[in-house]
């Protein structure tokens, strides 16, 4: 155990030294802080006299060196256009992200754990195949149109006139398809609590709430096919396992037997996919904050590139990339304490 | 010749892919779906019955009609305009052909390069194996489209607006196929780890055969029907990123878009009330991925290979 350890947090730093470099080589490739600094009036000596004494004329291992040692003291830079610490904005920007993530993940987790054991259960019924259908359609559903149409359908409504409204059973039709909207698709709203630090919440009032409604639902549609797909999966080959027969036997209920003994083993396969699809859901957030224009971490990465805020740029990589490598090697972790067998692969590799 | 093409196509025809394709009802639509859509994209200068580049045949006194069979429309515009003016019907055939082009050009970059490194990956084995392995780990546990999304920002950064957007197709191509190799690398090596171990490749190797040779002529031909099934996916995966990539606005400018940036630029007007702008290519997006992703299944299904799932 200890030196599948040691093993995956190298490697972890192994990863976080090749992100900085490369975070190294875009600010130096593409910002040139003495142009945001001086106008065009300085003279070319006094440019090269204020490079020496910012230390651009060293060689780039120094002034890796210099960026790396002040990254690890969580010195990223200023940016351009806060003119503020590019740490101080992005941790302003987090709470947003991880409130939308949040909520996304519950609603992933209420739906994909009942619908996938199910359809595992009963991969006959019809019910099931619905499901199975409808998640193939989600997969190839963009985030961003889901989010497009749920804004259509709930933020501005649709009025439906395909049938004659002067009889009873046509208007009926038409007001069931129609939709009222009137749900904001708008930022966070204005009824935040505050609760420590940077993190205004949107949990507490009802505002907050409607207000993540949209965006948690756009979020979680992508995420939601695959993880039902993938319960389905693990949990029927659980249930061919020789100890759920036992189980079935010995005369245990059934719902003791899915939910109880099959349940739990399903989940593990499952909670690893969801680590490593952390990744995978930052990606999204980039997309679902876009459309709903969430003050979130994502859209602040998006305005940076339009506004070539270079500083910034650099210390979402490495913001993003830190989080990505902390929780991989959890999860890794994990994996490996919970299945000892992973250790034998983790050695081969 | 003749008597040679006859007898492919009877082979073909006598095939166990025939065959199970002719009693799927589901991968028949899908596949005539697509060879129409296919076929409409790659035929969209006749087709279309005006040129979205060309400036000269927009109206701008035309913008934002709505499709046939709403209050306000022109039948000259059958799906209505935008909000520049032009004709939806044309952009949304020359927005497919674009999205088509980098989905099916991204997934031949991908493809040389998931060949390349997973055969290297698999045949030679050892140090270059965990090298070009981890390396794959690290970028797939990074999620395709954020790596995706990061070059593009980078790209865009470094040449500019302008500069980016003449060289958009290219620079997407290049983004999604570099951003995706790891998927079909994956997928050869473990074929070609099932490969190694059989008699015909010790064969080759007694016969004194290089290892180029025994890797590209005697193992990849044996490996292809994985690859085959992963491509499929690919393209749709790829177009996908695509439409994600254009509609953060790190693609295809608006000058010259493809079904992503057609949805972005919608998108500025759905409060306004024109849906048709940004739902209607959303529609021919979502139903190209689908039919793609349909096909996949289906040849998944026939040819079963053991696909291995990271």
């Amino acid at each position: 155990m200890l030196a599948f350890l040691v093993q995956r947090i190298s490697q972890a730093i192994l990863v976080m030294f090749v992100i900085s470099v490369i975070a190294f080589a875009i600010q130096d490739g593409l910002g040139d802080p003495l142009q945001q600094m001086v106008g065009m009036s300085v003279s070319e000596e006094e440019r090269e006299a204020i490079r020496d004494e910012m230390g651009l004329n060293d060689p780039l291992v120094v002034q890796y060196l210099r960026f790396a040692g002040n990254a690890v003291q969580g010195d990223l830079g200023i940016s351009y256009f806060y003119g503020k610490p590019t740490l101080d904005v992005i941790l302003e920007h987090l709470p947003a992200t991880l409130e939308l993530a949040i909520g996304a993940s519950l609603i992933i987790l209420f739906f994909s754990v009942p619908i996938g054991v199910y359809a595992a259960i009963r991969p006959q019924a019809l019910l099931s195949k619905f499901f199975m259908g409808v998640s193939t359609v989600g997969i190839s559903i963009p985030v961003f149109l889901t989010a497009i149409v749920l804004i259509q359908l709930f933020s501005i409504g649709i009025t439906v006139d395909l049938f004659p409204a002067n009889t009873g059973w046509g208007q009926s039709l038409n007001s069931a398809l129609s939709t009222k909207g009137g749900l904001p698709s708008y930022g966070r709203g204005d009824e935040l609590t505050h609760l420590f630090g940077t993190w205004h919440s949107g949990f507490f009032s009802q505002g907050g709430l409607l207000h993540l409604i949209l965006p948690a639902i756009s979020l979680a549609s992508i995420m939601l096919p695959l993880f039902i797909r993938l319960i389905r999966a693990e949990m029927m080959e659980v249930l061919q396992s020789d100890y759920v027969r036992y189980a079935r036997a010995k005369g245990l209920q059934p719902g003791r037997i899915n939910f109880l003994h099959a349940l739990k083993n399903t989940m593990l396969p499952v909670i690893t996919v969801g680590g490593v699809q952390i990744g995978t859901m930052v990606a999204y957030t980039i997309l679902t904050e876009t459309v709903f224009q969430w003050p979130g971490v994502g859209l602040m990465f998006l305005e940076a590139i339009t506004r070539s805020d270079i500083p910034l740029i650099v210390a979402y990589l490495m913001v993003v990339g830190l989080i990505f490598v902390i929780t991989n090697t959890i999860v890794d972790l994990i994996y490996g304490l919970v299945n000892p067998t992973v250790k034998l692969t983790g050695k081969k590799a | 010749m003749t008597t040679a093409t006859i007898s492919r196509w009877d082979r073909f025809r006598d095939s166990f892919l025939w065959y199970s394709f002719k009693r799927d009802k589901i991968a028949i639509v899908s596949f005539l779906v697509l060879v129409l859509m296919v076929a409409a994209a790659v035929f969209a200068p006749l087709l279309a019955p005006t040129d979205p580049y060309d400036l000269a045949q927009i109206n701008i006194m035309n913008s934002e009609l709505p499709p046939v069979g709403m209050s306000g429309a022109d039948a000259a515009f059958p799906l209505g305009t935008d909000a520049q003016g032009r004709d939806m019907l044309s952009t949304i055939l020359y927005g497919t052909r674009v999205s088509l082009l980098i989905g099916f050009g991204a997934v031949v970059l991908q493809a040389v390069l998931g060949i390349l490194f997973g055969l290297m990956a698999g045949y030679l084995g050892g140090r270059v194996d965990s090298i070009l392995m981890r390396i794959a780990d690290v970028q797939l546990s990074f999620s395709t489209l954020m790596v995706a999304i990061i070059v593009g920002a980078v790209f865009k950064a470094s040449f500019g607006n302008l500069m980016f957007g003449e060289i958009a197709i290219y620079m997407l191509i290049f983004i999604i196929g570099v951003a995706e190799w790891p998927q079909i690398a994956r997928t050869v090596r473990a074929s070609v780890l099932a490969e190694k171990k059989k008699e015909y490749v010790d064969a080759a190797k007694v016969m004194g055969f290089g290892t180029r040779r025994i890797m590209f002529r005697h193992i990849l031909p044996n490996t292809l029907s994985p690859i085959f099934v992963i491509a499929t996916v690919q393209i749709a995966n790829a177009i996908i990123s695509e439409a994600a990539l254009s509609f953060l606005g790190l693609g295809m400018p608006e000058t010259q878009p493809s079904l992503g940036s057609l949805i972005k630029s919608g998108f500025d007007y759905i409060q306004s009330g024109s849906w048709w702008i940004t739902l209607i290519p959303g529609l021919v997006l979502v139903v190209l991925v689908l039919v793609i992703n349909l096909l996949g299944d289906w040849l998944r299904d026939v040819m079963n290979p053991r696909l291995y799932k990271g």
